[in-house]
């Protein structure tokens, strides 16, 4: 048990969870969690923990006023925030976790104070746990790839007090450093937090050793730990600077202010490589895909509309309050609470005696509660035929129209995604996002040829605008092609049954309740597709040969009317 | 209701969330290495806060709030009214509705307001003191950070995460440099006159164009790709975190020094010249770029001015202009998205070919 990665995570985090940030522990909720999460609350750690929902609000995070206690005393009464106090935060379903909290939980995270422990549920691609808060943790341990011994032992408190007395004192020599920094470069690790989380993960490793110097066998645990899941460039960050090996002979140590390591024998392989290779090794390259995968598509997602509800009580245009009491997520509007109460303070005054000496008498009857109202955001759902047979030609204009509309969308806050099909299947080439730099990115390799997969496309398009509607945004879905379908749901190229199946989710589309649209690029207009839209209950229009600009022009106007 | 008296000052501060109050001294900002462009900004700013603002877009872990904090540390302090919730420099200038005990003047640091991305509109503009409301049945008018980052900075960390409605707020409230609070049967206004800082990573979405322009320059940053800028950064980093005590007393002299050019660009400030020449050279360069309105060149011009001011030259020169275009117009363009090499290169292309 004691040199496996989950024990070395469990060891760091007890020792200083705030100077590594904290602990990403990815796998799903069961038993194998629950022993953990269980473990986690026994540690010996120097703060307490504390725990936070994904759908926690303001209020509940910084301090504010405690409305009902405040009336009832007749003086203010405060309650504390979650993060005023210094604590390790646990945060359960963290793959849930809106971008705004995890701004918050990252902003507390960077005054030194918090550590995080993230317990991401994440199951399908393009989950998990939003980049900021990735960046920033720095222990990573994924319980679909251990096997919890049983039982799980913790490790010693004297053996965590012995480290905890030891870190202070413990030294990184400047070779080391360099060390880190080129095998990040090597890994192609964009961020200046994994190198500066790899050496304090180090550094703890070190002192639970007992050793007063950072070693390579520390740094190659640290490795594991910390580099492991980094170690593929988000697929935003292309292109990708070839690997820089460290091809020179082994480095002379720079002058420093520390002393440095003896360096290596020269049949040694270099530190930086013995580095690499155990960040390599820590996990297997599925993983790191999935991992990629799904950074990329939380980064395409970005500052979504983050599910704005219709009606709510946080933000937005306001409507006449009504009478409640306000809770977590509601605020009190004051004004009609005092209006409520302003009739009957005298007769209030004379029924309460003991009351009279207070300036305002009010009852939790009086209380009033906001109400705001704000318009969801929409979402533009492009699905592009990049087929052999006609459409071909129009993937330069399909992208530059997707272009032009997303650099108009800001003024209307539109987001826009893009699916392409081709061959046997669709793809969602751009998840929804307003990130023109990331649009782009992906826009830049798009590849054509082959059949039609139409049915694909419509059920793409069917989930990817269900998924949006979930997120409280509404979506309206464009379709692109000239309409020859010859590939059926399961990849088979089966005429009759695509059309078959095409129909079928047309008409789900209809049923969804979601706006449409169906251009047609054919030489010929096919009036198999207008009868398509029709069950779509879609705009159709022919357009045979349209530019970029016309493409959005067109697009735009029917998207206003 | 129009007169109203303002809370004291310090009577809800322990209502103030984690994020105003850091507990160790920030990273020094001289220690900062490399992202020259963004330091620049950030220090013409403080020779001249009417340049309005920086916004500093970029990767991930790259040193930007660092820096922003860093500056707050580096500043001169400010000399205001005692106890005044605006900050006025001198008595005659608190509002109305503030009733001061004493018109003693004091200096504190210049005031770096983190606008935490959770802000009510009632943290923001201000809003009725509930507290006395209740207690004493007041209506008395309680500041919000607005008011407190008048003759400083507001620091807007993730800036394009924040909530459509506080964008708007913020865009009437910088345009017009005054607060002007009507709600909640109140009638208040105050000078609200900052140097707004956004930072933030363009992959989490854009910024609308509107609040884009209202920042006076905007710096790209992005992560060292050379080993030792790399390991210079983790080392420094390194060194801040396990010994902040040392490593600020090492760094020590070099803010100092730094906040003394500070100061002497701001006194140079009113006397550099502007030559007809170098008008030109702005309106030619705004008018081959293309950029709307004409906050483009005002801008350009005085970031060049404070420039000139910071190395102690008595005229502008185009070597200024040519410094700061990049950082004063790159975010004023129009969006071309079919243009491959960003903002950035266009703007340098077109100062080689304007300005030879």
């Amino acid at each position: 048990m004691e040199d496996t990665p989950l024990w070395s995570a469990l060891c760091v985090l007890a020792v200083d969870p705030v100077s590594v940030g904290g602990l990403w522990l990815r796998g799903r909720a069961g038993p194998v969690r629950q022993r953990l999460t269980e473990a986690l609350a026994a540690l010996p750690l120097p703060l307490p923990l504390q725990k936070l929902s994904p759908n926690i609000g303001d209020d509940a995070l910084y301090a504010s006023l405690d409305t009902a206690s405040s009336l009832r005393a007749g003086r203010p009464v405060l309650r504390q925030g979650l993060l005023d106090k210094a604590s390790v935060l646990v945060l359960p379903m963290a793959e849930r976790c809106q971008p705004g909290l995890s701004a918050r939980i990252a902003q507390a995270m960077d005054h030194h104070r918090h550590a995080l422990i993230a317990l991401d549920e994440a199951a399908d691609d393009g989950e998990g746990l939003t980049p900021c808060l990735a960046d920033r943790l720095g222990l990573f341990v994924d319980l679909d790839q251990i096997r919890l011994p049983d039982p799980l032992l913790l490790p010693p408190v004297t053996q965590i007090e012995a480290a905890r007395q030891l870190l202070p004192s413990v030294k990184v020599a400047h070779q080391t450093v360099t060390d880190v920094v080129k095998a990040c470069a090597e890994l192609a690790i964009i961020s200046a937090r994994a190198p500066i989380l790899t050496l304090a993960v180090s550094r703890c490793l070190a002192a639970l050793a007992g050793r007063q110097v950072v070693e390579l066998a520390d740094l190659q645990r640290a490795a594991a730990l910390t580099l492991a899941h980094r170690g593929i460039a988000p697929a935003e960050s292309q292109p990708t600077p070839p690997p820089e090996t460290p091809q020179d002979p082994p480095q002379d140590p720079s002058p420093g202010d520390q002393p440095a390591d003896p360096p290596p024998g020269p049949s040694d392989p270099l530190p930086a490589e013995v580095i690499v290779e155990a960040a390599r090794a820590a996990l297997p390259q599925d993983l790191l895909e999935r991992l990629a995968q799904s950074r990329a598509q939380r980064a395409a997602r970005g500052a979504s509309g983050s599910g704005a509800a219709r009606i709510g009580n946080h933000r937005g245009r306001p409507i006449p309050s009504r009478k409640g009491r306000p809770q977590s997520g509601n605020r009190l509007d004051l004004i009609a609470t005092l209006r409520a109460a302003a009739p009957w303070q005298a007769i209030r005054r004379q029924a309460n005696p003991q009351r009279a000496a207070q300036a305002l008498l009010v009852d939790p009857g009086d209380l009033h509660i906001r109400r705001t109202k704000t318009l969801s955001d929409r979402v533009l759902i492009f699905a592009v035929d990049t087929s052999g047979s006609a459409a071909f030609s129009r993937l330069a204009e399909a992208k530059g129209a997707v272009e032009l509309l997303l650099a108009r969308a800001y003024s209307r806050r539109d987001h826009v995604a893009l699916l392409t099909f081709r061959g046997h299947q669709a793809e969602l080439v751009l998840p929804p996002t307003r990130s023109l730099v990331l649009t782009k990115n992906r826009l830049r390799s798009m590849p054509g040829g082959g059949a039609t997969p139409l049915a694909g496309a419509l059920k793409l398009a069917y989930v990817t605008a269900l998924r949006a509607k979930a997120r409280g945004m509404t979506p309206t879905i464009a379709i692109l092609t000239d309409g020859r379908g010859n590939i059926a749901l399961d990849g088979q190229p089966d005429r009759t049954l695509a059309e078959q199946q095409s129909v079928q989710l047309a008409r789900a589309i209809r049923a969804a309740g979601t706006a449409a649209l169906v251009i047609d690029v054919a030489q010929r207009p096919q009036p198999r597709l207008a009868e398509l839209s029709l069950c779509m209950g879609a705009q159709y229009i022919a357009l045979p040969r349209a530019s970029a600009g016309r493409l959005a022009q067109v697009l735009e106007a029917s998207l206003e009317s | 209701m129009t007169a109203a008296t303002a809370a004291p000052h310090s009577s809800r501060s322990h209502l103030r969330p984690l994020a105003e109050r850091p507990r160790r001294q920030p990273f020094p900002f001289s220690a900062i290495v490399g992202q020259d462009d963004m330091k620049l900004a950030l220090i013409l700013t403080a020779i001249d806060p009417g340049i309005g603002g920086v916004l500093v877009f970029g990767d991930r872990g790259t040193g930007k709030s660092t820096a922003v904090r860093a500056l707050a540390a580096l500043l001169p302090p400010i000399e205001a009214v005692e106890g005044c919730p605006v900050n006025s420099a001198r008595p005659e200038h608190c509002p109305d509705w503030v009733t001061l005990p004493a018109t003693t003047l004091i200096s504190k640091p210049t005031p770096m307001v983190d606008l935490p991305l959770g802000a009510s509109e009632d943290r923001v503009v201000g809003a009725l003191d509930i507290e006395r409301a209740i207690g004493r049945g007041e209506k008395a008018f309680e500041p919000g950070l607005l008011a407190r980052a008048n003759r400083g900075y507001l620091y807007i960390d993730e800036v394009n995460l924040l909530e459509d409605h506080i964008v708007d707020l913020l865009l009437d409230v910088a345009q017009s440099g005054e607060n002007v609070v009507e709600r909640d049967g109140l009638s208040i206004r105050h000078p609200a006159r900052f140097v707004l800082v956004g930072s933030g990573n363009p992959e989490e979405g854009d910024l609308r164009p509107q609040l884009l322009d209202r920042f006076g320059l905007s710096v790209e940053v992005t992560s060292p790709r050379d080993i030792d800028t790399r390991v210079a950064v983790i080392q420094r980093r390194d060194a801040y975190d396990t010994d902040p005590d040392a490593f600020l007393a090492e760094w020590h002299p070099q803010d100092a020094a730094l906040r003394d050019s500070i100061l002497s660009g701001r006194a140079a400030l009113a006397g550099v010249k502007t030559p007809n020449t170098i008008l030109h050279d702005c309106a030619a360069l705004c008018i081959a770029l293309g950029s709307d309105g004409l906050r483009g060149e005002l801008t350009l011009l005085r970031a060049a001015r404070a420039l000139a001011a910071s190395e102690g030259a008595p005229e502008i020169l185009r070597a200024h202009l040519r410094q700061v275009a990049g950082m004063a117009l790159g975010h004023r363009l129009r969006r071309d998205p079919l243009d491959e090499a960003g903002a950035g290169a266009r703007v340098a292309r077109t100062v080689a070919e304007t300005l030879p």
